[in-house]
């Protein structure tokens, strides 16, 4: 290959006090080509990229480019490089209009004019072939369209090498698929893109080289034409990785959870859920697709009971018909109360009559597993708070898209983050620390958490770790129902997929898990049953093992014309 | 003719709003809650008074530009104290600010008691040079100075800086998230720091037009802190922008004097107990505007999104 080098990265290291992100890393970037770096969470991907973008300084090695030796100490000496770089949490200011954040930081002597810039971002965007409205602001955007302000913004500064951190991660397949075609075109341009990533099908559909990195250290580069997702897998991970997910038949299947004619408005006063009804079945994986925004976090956070309905009904169902009353969820005064209602009979079929038992006689007999209750326990959680919700005994738990906002609190450790759901119990004035503090210490090592303790604020974390200490603290109270929205974004592979075995683990335990994902293979792979939405509608219910991509696909952008035509 | 004296003579106070309102506004931008503000306006009186003091030979005209050049480098310093401490040593900015208020206060009252007690070869010399070019006491342009000229005239250009130029908009990056700017190469401690000694010099002389143009008097200093922290709750009046800020200036002026002006003018006695009531009416005004805004929730109406946040780099 006679292709000329854009970067040259020799012996580059970057500690953080003892943690080492990066440990003698080499690596080349040619122009005219795109290259991937892929790598685990955590593994110093985003850290080396910074280093060439001119966030972090190397501690030791040196960065060449074009063949002279580069000191890159800030953002502003990469620009003069040509270098420029999406970050993967876009650095725009949302009130501004693209225009400006595009010139922001631009310091040429021409004298300031946003509507000269706003024609010469127009020119930009049509020749990659870009769709965007310069004078936008940026808070009435897509994600999509925030990524390509990004892009203009580095290619309007002339940068010749783009790095574009976790680029897809936010976007739905079609976006992603533009954005490809955009990057490609600019590889015929002559510019080296560095993508860095985890996801290997897109690995393998646009790069032309890869450079893993494991630990902090570069395994290697190769080609993408001669390897395959098993040979870069087991380079990142260091060992092999099974890439299939465990799909067991559903056994012991029951409506857990019916949801029927489930509305909704938000505050801006859009419909957001329109007529929603469906049934999450215990044992079984239900998934929900849909483009991002369609209405899954609505549907979610009102199950959950934090969102109020315009109509519907939230009905939980517990299966109780024949079987014994325990005192786990009730007292004896329940009991008692119950049973004068005339909601037990006997094992023979006659009605149950505690009048004239002493409180002994009627403990041993239910105790004894002699008393059944008569009908299922159904109950309406419509209106309920997650407070109620928890004290009528249903046990949701929910995993929510939002980690660090909804979630978890940053701010405070794992001990702490697990006693957001414990702090009520116990009668003292004190609050139980010993309980949360051995389930902290139960899932930062059944999890592989990589944390220095349990006493780290969780915003430190990475984001597969965030995810992990969240999915095992709403895994440990132990639900009948659990909600996970995108619990594996921007999780690299072996946290994603120790994430849907966990899911399937809890499928198994009789829970009715309800899964909302963005990657159509692992839905097709991972759930039951496939619950499709587009814009708050439902378009379809289809069963996980029979289904394909594209029927899939078709349901996500089913538009209510579509619908009206078929009936 | 008492309507027209209380409408002129809002005019007039409202300007040491304007000053405040500026210099506050100008911090804000920058993503710093400086609420050492009070202190600044006290010391830029004060730092002017005292350069008037020293420069008692000097011909009229060079004795006010150097109690005004007095008065910004008193204010500047203040600002750079304020900056070093939450800027470089990242401290909390309500704490820092409300030291600042406190220290200034203080020093004021210090500087300014000597002074008057002092009473030959006194600042007050200087009055009717502030008050040129309409110094005639008879009108009611009497307290129409230069530095009313001066004032609007820093408000015109803030806002022009602000909304039309490169670093008014870098400046606005920096308010509103520093990471991105950062990222784009912005040098954000220079505009962090730049905007707040600007600022806080810009306030300052508020104080000083206080004490040598509006009252003009040995005990003016007294009231300048309770004169800052209307500034500063004007900031939230005009959301965060000098020209509404020439406007609320005035409305404030008009608020801050309807206490001792509004029973005049209607002829009736309320009383020593009814005044002070009369004069929350500005503090009254800004709650109702707040409420306005935030029901409103028109993005460009909220203050800058990182107000108040220390803003560290290596954080990830």
């Amino acid at each position: 290959m006679n292709k000329q080098i854009a970067i040259e990265m020799k012996g580059v290291t970057k500690t953080f006090g003892s943690v080492i992100a990066n440990k003698n890393v080499d690596l080349e970037v040619y122009r005219g080509e795109i290259l991937a770096v892929l790598g685990e969470n955590g593994c110093g991907k985003t850290t080396l990229m910074n280093m060439i973008a001119g966030i972090y300084y190397p501690d030791a090695g040196s960065i060449f480019i074009d063949g002279k030796e580069a000191s890159i100490h800030s953002p502003a000496d990469a620009f003069s490089y040509g270098i420029g770089m999406i970050h993967q949490h876009f650095k725009l200011v949302d009130l501004f209009t693209a225009a400006e954040n595009i010139i922001l930081g631009n310091h040429s002597g021409e004298k300031y004019n946003i509507s000269k810039v706003s024609a010469e971002v127009r020119a930009i965007a049509d020749r990659y072939g870009f769709h965007i409205d310069p004078d936008k602001k940026i808070y009435d955007m897509s994600v999509s369209e925030k990524q390509t302000v990004e892009i203009i913004k580095v290619l309007y500064r002339g940068a010749d090498i783009l790095i574009l951190d976790e680029p897809s991660a936010v976007l739905t397949p079609q976006e992603t698929d533009r954005l490809f075609d955009v990057l490609r075109k600019m590889r015929e341009d002559g510019k080296s893109i560095i993508i860095i990533t985890h996801k290997l099908h897109e690995v393998l559909s646009i790069s032309d080289r890869v450079a893993v990195l494991r630990k902090g250290e570069h395994i290697g580069t190769v080609n993408t034409a001669e390897t395959t997702a098993e040979a870069l897998t087991e380079m990142m991970v260091g060992r092999k990785v099974e890439l299939n997910i465990d799909r067991p038949a559903p056994e012991n299947v029951q409506d857990r959870l019916i949801v029927k004619n489930l509305s909704m408005t938000n505050l801006d006063g859009i419909k957001v859920l329109d007529n929603i009804s469906f049934t999450a079945r215990s044992g079984e994986i239900l998934g929900i697709a849909g483009i991002a925004g369609s209405g899954q976090r609505e549907l979610l956070e009102s199950i959950a009971g934090l969102n109020p309905l315009d109509c519907g009904e939230i009905v939980f169902n517990r299966p109780k018909k024949n079987l014994p009353v325990s005192f786990y969820h009730k007292s004896l005064a329940d009991v008692k109360a119950l049973a004068a209602e005339g909601k037990f009979h006997y094992e023979d079929g006659s009605a149950v009559d505690f009048t004239g038992k002493t409180n002994a006689e009627i403990r041993a007999l239910v105790n004894a597993g002699k008393v059944l209750f008569n009908e299922d326990d159904v109950m309406n959680l419509r209106d309920k708070t997650p407070l109620q919700i928890r004290e009528v005994g249903v046990r949701l738990s929910f995993v929510p898209e939002d980690r660090l906002g909804m979630g978890l609190v940053g701010n405070m450790d794992i001990v702490d983050n697990m006693m957001l759901r414990s702090y009520r119990k116990g009668s003292s004035v004190f609050v139980d620390r010993k309980k949360p503090s051995d389930l902290a210490d139960r899932i930062v090592k059944e999890l592989e958490v990589a944390t220095p303790n349990t006493h780290t604020a969780v915003r430190r974390l990475s984001g597969g770790n965030v995810q992990k200490v969240l999915v095992g603290r709403e895994i440990a109270a132990a639900p009948v129902v659990l909600m996970a929205a995108y619990p594996v974004r921007g999780l690299d592979i072996n946290s994603s997929y120790t994430i849907y075995n966990l899911l399937t683990e809890q499928k198994k335990n009789g829970v009715a898990v309800v899964f909302v994902g963005e990657d159509l293979d692992v839905l097709l792979e991972l759930c039951d049953r496939i619950m499709v939405i587009c814009a708050g509608k439902i378009t379809g219910i289809v069963d996980g093992r029979t289904v394909t991509k594209e029927e899939v696909g078709l349901l996500m952008t089913k538009t209510d014309s579509d619908v009206k035509k078929e009936a | 003719m008492m309507l027209l004296d209380y409408i002129l003579t809002s005019v007039a106070i409202g300007m040491t709003f304007l000053l405040g309102c500026t210099g506050e506004i100008l911090t804000e931008k920058a993503g710093h809650l400086n609420l050492g503000i009070p202190g600044i306006m006290c010391i830029g009186g004060a730092s002017g008074c005292l350069a008037l003091k020293a420069c008692y030979d000097l011909p009229g005209f060079l004795a006010v530009i150097i109690a005004i050049i007095a008065a910004i480098l008193g204010g500047a310093l203040m600002g750079a104290i304020y900056s070093f401490l939450t800027v470089t040593l990242k401290a909390n900015q309500n704490v820092t600010g409300l030291a600042m208020t406190t220290f200034g206060v203080g020093v004021t009252k210090y500087v300014m008691n000597g002074m008057a007690i002092n009473a030959t070869r006194n600042y007050l010399y200087a009055l009717k040079y502030f008050r040129a070019p309409f110094a005639s006491a008879d009108t009611g342009l009497k307290y129409w100075g230069i530095m009313m000229y001066l004032a609007i005239g820093i408000a015109l250009a803030s806002a022009y800086v602000l909304t039309r130029t490169r670093v008014g908009l870098h400046l606005r990056a920096v308010g509103e998230n520093p990471a991105t700017a950062d990222a784009v190469g912005i040098n954000v401690t220079a505009y962090k720091y730049g905007a707040t000694c600007i600022g806080s010099a810009v306030a300052a002389l508020g104080g000083l037009y206080y004490i040598m143009d509006y009252m003009g008097s040995m005990e003016a200093y007294k009231t300048i802190e309770a004169l800052g922290w209307l500034s500063v709750a004007l900031v939230i009046f005009t959301l965060w922008r000098p020209q509404i800020s020439i406007i609320g200036s005035i409305i404030f002026g008009l608020l801050y004097l309807a206490g001792t002006r509004i029973p005049t003018l209607l002829g009736i006695n309320l009383g020593m107990s009814a005044t002070p009531l009369l004069q929350m009416l500005p503090y009254l005004v800004t709650i109702v505007v707040l409420i306005i805004t935030s029901i409103g929730k028109k993005r460009e109406n909220q203050p800058p999104a990182s107000l108040g946040l220390s803003y560290f780099r290596e954080e990830r």
